[in-house]
Formats: structure tokens, C-alpha cells, sequence
């Protein structure tokens, strides 16, 4: 079979079987990946996914557009992203066509009525998590806090947060560089 | 064609600042969508994470399918996930060219070490912007507040019995149907 073809059913059917998003895939792409298919070795894999966890953009379309350019170039890449998006496009669209319809209905309305305060509760709780993993030192954890405080009271665009985070995490670097001459 | 325009600007600034994940993007996404652009009221952008959530495939994707569709037809909703998308294949590139090798290096950790806990702000203040009477049907001094105790219960399990979000959202459906609907 074309390696194309491969590249593009494998992530399909990654694409197709995760609920729940991001990481609760990445056990499936461990497996059809690494020790199935054996198209990167397991140390890569891990190294890929630290990376993949620090840069901008969609968990399972990077990885996938990492190990296709991997196996076959900007072809592979195009082949693997594809497939890992096509699932979950037209699934969501159809939902969506569906739900626009059935909206107006009373029993999906009172549905929804009891969904929304678990929506608010499934935000708080991985970005609590998250705070959590960066560590308790008090200095660490103003950040967050005035994120929450730029966004939330004065209504910053997010995006300004991310680039002023960026700006801050540069000059820190550059300070410490160059006056401090060690490691942080 | 404005909105088509605006669109595709909305979805890749969210593609190209996207650190962090789904959750993160979701308060880019919230920014623009809710507050700046106002194409959507805040109790309908809960339902359409709810049922992004509830359905195969990354949360972006399928939020941004969603939303692109509810905006402007199905062509919206594929430009809407081709914008997510674009910037990481740009951004896979330097990635793939530059970043791999310079993990280590000092400005590279110091922009991380600062983007990670402004994510978790991110993702926790858009938590606090959907924690609203349009949301949370029944809030109030006289009334029985079941959506408070949905949202409690559900984040109590969420953050730490980690019991599976999808199971979270179909319980908590199931009692808005019981109590917003039977019992009403």
C-alpha cells in the first residue's frame, strides 16, 4: 500500500476513535505508530511529544504532521494532517447541521440547562491541574493570577497575554544571560 | 465576505498563539468569538465546547468546524478549520528545522517557563467568563440552584476523582432533563 494512503488512514482512524481530544490520543498514536507500524522509535516518540506540547497549535494535527513529513515530506505531512482532521470535520458538521435544527426542542434545551455548569466545571478544573504542575513558588504563581485578572476584569485579548508572556520569558532570558551568566 | 475574512483572521491568530492546548485556544476563541465579534451569545459557545467535547477528535477542530458552520454555512466552518490549521504547518517547519536541537536552549526554556502558567491564567479566566446567569439556568438567592451544584459535583469529580469528562457531561444532562424538565 502507498505510504501516503497509510499515513493518511492511520491518523483517520486515530481521528475517528478519540473522544475526549489531545491527549486522551495519545495512547492510541503510541500504539498504531510506535509499535505497530514502527515508523519512529519510542525515545523519538517521547522527545516529539515534549516538543509538540510546547508549541502553538492542535496536539494531534502536529504530531501527525511531524511523523508524516518524517516518512514522506511536505506530501506525508499533508497526508497524515489530513486524515487526522477529516474525521472529526465532518462528524462536528454534521452534529452541528443536526443541532441547529433540533436547537428550539425543549427536551434538548433542559439537557443543556443541567451541561453548561459541567462545561464551566471541565475548564476550571485541567487549567487548576495546570497551575498545580508549574510548582507553588509564590512568584510562579502571580502569573496565572494576573492572566486571570487581565482577562477577566480588564478584558484583554488573550493573545496579548500569550505575547507579553513571550516578551517576558525573552528578556528574563536575556537578563539573566547576560548579567547573571548561569543558569536560572 | 467580511465574515469569511474575519474568520480566517479569527482562527489563525488562535492557530498561531495556540500554546497549551484545546482549553487554551478555547479563551482566544471565547475573546473573539463571544466578546469581540459577538457571533455567538456565551450560553451558546457553552453548548457548542459541550459538544465538541462530546464528539471524536481535538476540541479546537471541532469547536472551530462548529463555530465556522454557525457563522457561515459549511464553507465557514472548512475555512474556519483550514485557518486553525495553517499555522502549524508553517510553524512544523522551524520546528522540525530549528527548535528539536535547541530544547535546551536558555531563551527557548525561559519563554516556556513563562508561557506555561500564563496558559493555565488563560484557560482558568475563561472558566470564570462562562460562570454566568445565561449558563447557570437557576442561580439566584430563592431558588434551588441546581446548576451551582452541578458545576461543584462536576469539578469535585473532574479535578480529583478524574472521572472521564464525557461521562461528566452525559450525567450532567441527564439531571438537567430530571430537573429542569421532569421535575419541573
Amino acid at each position: 500500500m502507498n505510504l501516503c494512503f497509510q499515513l493518511f488512514l492511520t491518523f483517520f482512524k486515530i481521528g475517528a476513535f478519540t473522544l475526549g481530544g489531545g491527549y486522551a490520543m495519545l495512547d492510541l498514536v503510541e500504539k498504531s505508530v510506535v509499535e505497530k507500524k514502527k515508523w519512529v522509535e519510542i525515545t523519538e516518540f517521547w522527545n516529539l511529544i515534549a516538543v509538540i506540547q510546547s508549541i502553538p497549535g492542535v496536539f494531534a494535527v502536529n504530531t501527525a504532521l511531524y511523523i508524516g513529513y518524517k516518512l514522506k515530506g511536505i506530501k506525508g505531512a499533508l497526508c497524515a494532517a489530513l486524515g487526522s482532521v477529516i474525521p472529526s470535520v465532518i462528524i462536528i458538521l454534521l452534529v452541528a447541521i443536526f443541532f441547529t435544527e433540533y436547537k428550539r426542542n425543549e427536551v434538548v434545551e433542559q439537557i443543556f440547562k443541567g451541561i453548561r455548569p459541567c462545561v464551566v466545571a471541565l475548564i476550571l478544573s485541567p487549567s487548576l491541574k495546570m497551575i498545580k504542575s508549574t510548582g507553588f513558588s509564590w512568584k510562579m504563581i502571580l502569573i496565572p493570577i494576573a492572566t486571570v485578572f487581565l482577562i477577566w476584569w480588564c478584558g484583554i485579548s488573550p493573545v496579548y497575554v500569550i505575547i507579553g508572556a513571550i516578551i517576558i520569558g525573552l528578556l528574563v532570558g536575556f537578563v539573566s544571560y547576560r548579567f547573571v551568566k548561569k543558569e536560572m | 465576505m467580511m465574515v469569511y475574512l474575519l474568520l480566517f483572521w479569527v482562527y489563525f491568530k488562535v492557530g498561531l498563539f495556540g500554546f497549551g492546548g484545546g482549553y487554551a485556544m478555547i479563551s482566544m476563541i471565547q475573546y473573539e468569538v463571544v466578546e469581540h465579534y459577538a457571533w455567538m451569545s456565551s450560553q451558546e459557545f457553552a453548548d457548542v465546547l459541550a459538544i465538541s467535547q462530546m464528539t471524536p477528535g481535538p476540541i479546537s477542530i471541532n469547536s472551530a468546524t462548529y463555530v465556522g458552520y454557525s457563522v457561515g454555512g459549511v464553507f465557514g466552518a472548512f475555512l474556519a478549520t483550514f485557518s486553525l490549521c495553517l499555522p502549524m504547518l508553517i510553524i512544523m517547519y522551524f520546528v522540525i528545522r530549528y527548535l528539536f536541537t535547541n530544547m535546551e536552549n536558555h531563551y527557548v526554556k525561559n519563554v516556556f517557563r513563562f508561557l506555561k502558567p500564563a496558559t493555565a491564567g488563560l484557560i482558568f479566566a475563561v472558566g470564570l467568563l462562562l460562570m454566568n446567569a445565561e449558563n447557570f439556568a437557576d442561580v439566584g438567592l430563592h431558588n434551588s440552584n441546581v446548576s451551582v451544584a452541578i458545576c461543584a459535583v462536576s469539578f469535585v469529580a473532574s479535578y480529583f476523582y478524574k472521572v472521564n469528562p464525557i461521562l461528566l457531561l452525559a450525567i450532567s444532562g441527564l439531571c438537567g432533563y430530571v430537573f429542569f424538565g421532569v421535575l419541573q
